[in-house]
């Protein structure tokens, strides 16, 4: 037990909670949270426990799952990344005010800099939107505790807790020591019978029990370990960590900050703690990995320009991306140590569709089906590999929004007139929230094609198993797409004739279309066969 | 005793696995390590980066800052030089001098190479080489290891071990090539340092 295990920061949160007695993990994959499922999914301890541990179709029946296995009295956690979260709103906001009953962890790894994502939105403000508990590790030991002490808290208060996460935490391995290992609870259901049933006249209830719970976190925050002062002889500068932040100061100041430092990982923020560094040091600097949530709340609405206060909102460090150790050096008014510059003749490197990749196929017919016919600005598109065909050569798409998006934009371009319009959406992200985007379709009848790319897996974050395998078809009948406008094609180079034919002849369908190229992710087929060879060995 | 070492490559190049090796050897010898790692997207034959930290005190900041890493060991000569700023005006470069080009504007080989060789301190070897004499390109990270080794602050015979722990579960072929690629790269190292 003492030996030190080396963990992405996920999977401390993985291993975290798995023993401190959680019955069920609940995910959609997305970068940079994939990994605690994943570790959970490998886990021997997790299959011995039965702990639940399969994919959710998107974030908010993930969220929901969660909620319900908290209802039955037993520890639940909901993984995803932030904009997931959106996803995941209506139940996430909503579960504050049903509060929980067996602890209940909502953990979202945000993505600053947007190394795999849309946007860099900071997931503190929906805990404090939310009004619930937030905690913000530092590092993989912290990750690891905070799960024991997230569902201590969740059950003690009666409320989920949002564990924060960024990218450099969730994707980097460190030590970690784990503790003894809890059981897992018994079913107990809520002793109020109608605590989750949201009737106005019940919420109106709860919402106000909400608020005045308000004061209790305040106080179990302000008196948490996590949320720790420490001293420095010059106080014409007092600096406020948070989170990842704390470990940019610690570095540049090898370990012995010179100014006193406030390092704060649970929300709400600790207001006591801050108001005495703050009357304390002459200049207040604040290194928030993310948005600027507690400079904005200090430096308040009457007096933004405070010279007292830095940090990005003044750009003293800079306003977007994530913070590193020369962007908080630089803040702290340290001298650079960067070395050479990167030599000019370095060219970027995006990443590209895998040699053999279906989706190359699948863009190859459709450009040469809809832009060499009608030009460019008729493919609406969707978040997944095949996001990358924005690129050259194929600068097939118009799109990316978030997930889904694709068939419902088509659709209400098509609303507008455009013709042709086109959907592209993986078979994961149809599944995820492409489906109500197909139903409000093939209700009217939309005039518009839509691909279902289907590759038999969740390509992008490292291929874990689609919902929708073995399921299109009968699904877009379900949904009402008739027969003889739902076709299916392996996108091979020698098909391509007969692929591109077959899109000219569904775009001159006056309705709607769905053509479903199949076939299997490179990537995963080569995983299998590997698997396959050592297992025969 | 501190070492902060930058890992680069192409997605796909095996990056990972030199750090899983050398992570292995800093648990056993006790020491603190962060091995911050690019997941996603990127690793879909972008550029991708791996920042290894290992000593014998606490580690705070998960990212090597700029301008400190000791050494930056590549698996491609133009990744080498996408993380210059990082590298400590005493540190090492180490890389593999075949190109991966999977873009239309890739620079000439000569003009990598010359950039490569004005750094004081430097080791440049054609490691897909190295790899097809010890028996599969594939090993062509564990010759950059093998040409690194003498870098990383972590003996050599616990890095030999780390390799055969790692590889082990793949059968005995396997770590044997994987051995004979990191003693060609700390052979040519040791022949060719660069000081």
């Amino acid at each position: 037990m003492s030996k030190k295990l080396l963990l992405l920061g996920d999977e401390a949160i993985a291993q975290g909670a798995i023993d401190a007695g959680a019955s069920g993990f609940y995910a959609y994959p997305g970068t940079p949270s994939t990994e605690i499922m994943e570790f959970v999914q490998h886990s021997k301890e997790a299959a011995e426990r039965k702990i639940h541990r399969k994919w959710s179709a998107n974030e908010k029946t993930a969220v929901e799952e969660a909620i319900g296995m908290s209802y039955a009295g037993k520890r639940s956690l909901a993984a995803m990344k932030h904009v997931g979260l959106n996803v995941a709103a209506d139940a996430f906001v909503n579960s504050g005010i049903t509060g929980a009953n067996g602890g209940m962890l909502v953990v979202v790894a945000d993505d600053p800099s947007m190394h795999s994502s849309q946007n860099e939105q900071d997931s503190r403000f929906y805990g404090k939107f939310a009004m619930i508990p937030v905690l913000e590790p530092s590092n993989q030991q912290e990750a690891y505790d905070m799960c024991f002490y997230g569902f201590e808290i969740s059950e003690k208060f009666k409320i989920p807790v949002l564990l924060r996460i960024t990218t450099r935490l969730a994707h980097s391995r460190s030590g970690v020591v784990r503790r003894k290992m809890k059981k897992q609870n018994e079913i107990k259901l809520p002793e109020d019978g109608r605590q989750y049933v949201l009737l106005p006249s019940i919420s109106r209830k709860r919402y106000r029990k909400l608020i005045d719970r308000q004061k209790i976190f305040k106080e179990e925050a302000a008196g948490s370990s996590f949320n720790k002062y420490y001293d420095g002889d010059d106080k014409s500068l007092g600096i406020i960590a948070c989170g990842l932040g704390f470990n940019y100061v610690m570095e540049n100041f090898n370990n012995i900050p010179k100014y006193p430092v406030l390092k704060v990982c649970q929300y709400p923020a600790p207001r006591d703690k801050i108001k005495n560094i703050y009357d304390e040091c002459d200049q207040l600097l604040f290194v928030e990995e993310g948005q600027p949530l507690l400079e904005e709340m200090v430096r308040g609405f009457l007096d933004p320009d405070s010279k007292r206060i830095k940090g990005r909102m003044d750009e003293t460090l800079p306003y977007d991306g994530e913070l590193t150790p020369h962007s908080v050096r630089i803040a702290l008014g340290m001298e650079s140590k960067a070395g050479n510059d990167v030599p000019e003749m370095v060219k970027g490197r995006p990443p590209a569709f895998c040699p053999g990749c279906p989706h190359i196929n699948s863009f190859e017919a459709i450009n040469a089906a809809v832009k060499d016919v009608y030009g460019d600005g008729h493919v609406f598109s969707d978040i997944g590999c095949y996001t990358l065909s924005a690129q050259p050569p194929y600068e097939s798409i118009n799109s990316c929004v978030d997930m889904g998006a694709s068939i419902t934009m088509a659709k209400g371009a098509a609303d507008a007139g455009l013709f042709p319009s086109v959907a592209v959406i993986g078979d994961s992200t149809f599944t995820h929230s492409g489906i109500t985007g197909l139903l409000d379709s093939s209700i009217e009848n939309t005039n518009m094609v839509i691909f279902i790319l289907d590759n038999s897996t969740t390509a992008m974050t490292g291929g874990q198993e689609s919902h929708a395998y073995g399921r299109l078809d009968a699904l877009c009948k379900g949904l009402g797409v008739k027969k003889e406008h739902l076709s299916t094609i392996n996108p091979l180079p020698k098909n391509h004739d007969a692929f591109v034919k077959m899109i000219k002849e569904e775009i001159e369908y006056d309705g709607i279309s769905v053509i479903i190229p199949t076939r299997e992710c490179v990537v995963t087929l080569s995983k299998k066969k590997r698997a396959k060879r050592s297992k025969n060995k | 005793m501190k070492k902060d070492i930058i890992l680069a490559g192409v997605g796909g190049q095996g990056i990972l696995s030199i750090a899983t090796i050398i992570g292995y050897v800093a648990v056993e010898e006790g020491l603190f390590l962060k091995q911050a790692e690019v997941h996603g997207m990127s690793q879909r034959g972008g550029d991708v980066q791996s920042h290894l930290r290992i000593s014998d005190k606490e580690i705070y900041s998960d990212l090597v800052p700029a301008g400190t890493a000791d050494l930056i060991l590549s698996v491609e000569p133009m990744e080498s030089l996408r993380y210059l700023p990082y590298l400590a005006e005493d540190g090492y470069l180490v890389t593999n001098t075949e190109p991966f080009v999977n873009i239309t504007n890739y620079p000439e080989q000569e003009e990598l190479d010359k950039e490569i060789k004005k750094l004081p301190r430097h080791v440049a070897l054609p490691a897909v080489d190295f790899a097809k004499e010890a028996g599969t390109i594939r090993c062509t990270n564990i010759v950059m290891l093998g040409a690194a080794s003498s870098f990383l602050g972590v003996p050599e015979e616990k890095l030999i071990e780390g390799i055969k722990v790692v590889f082990g579960n793949k059968g005995e072929k396997i770590v044997n090539t994987n051995l004979k690629a990191f003693e060609l790269g700390r052979k040519f190292a040791e022949d060719n340092i660069n000081l």
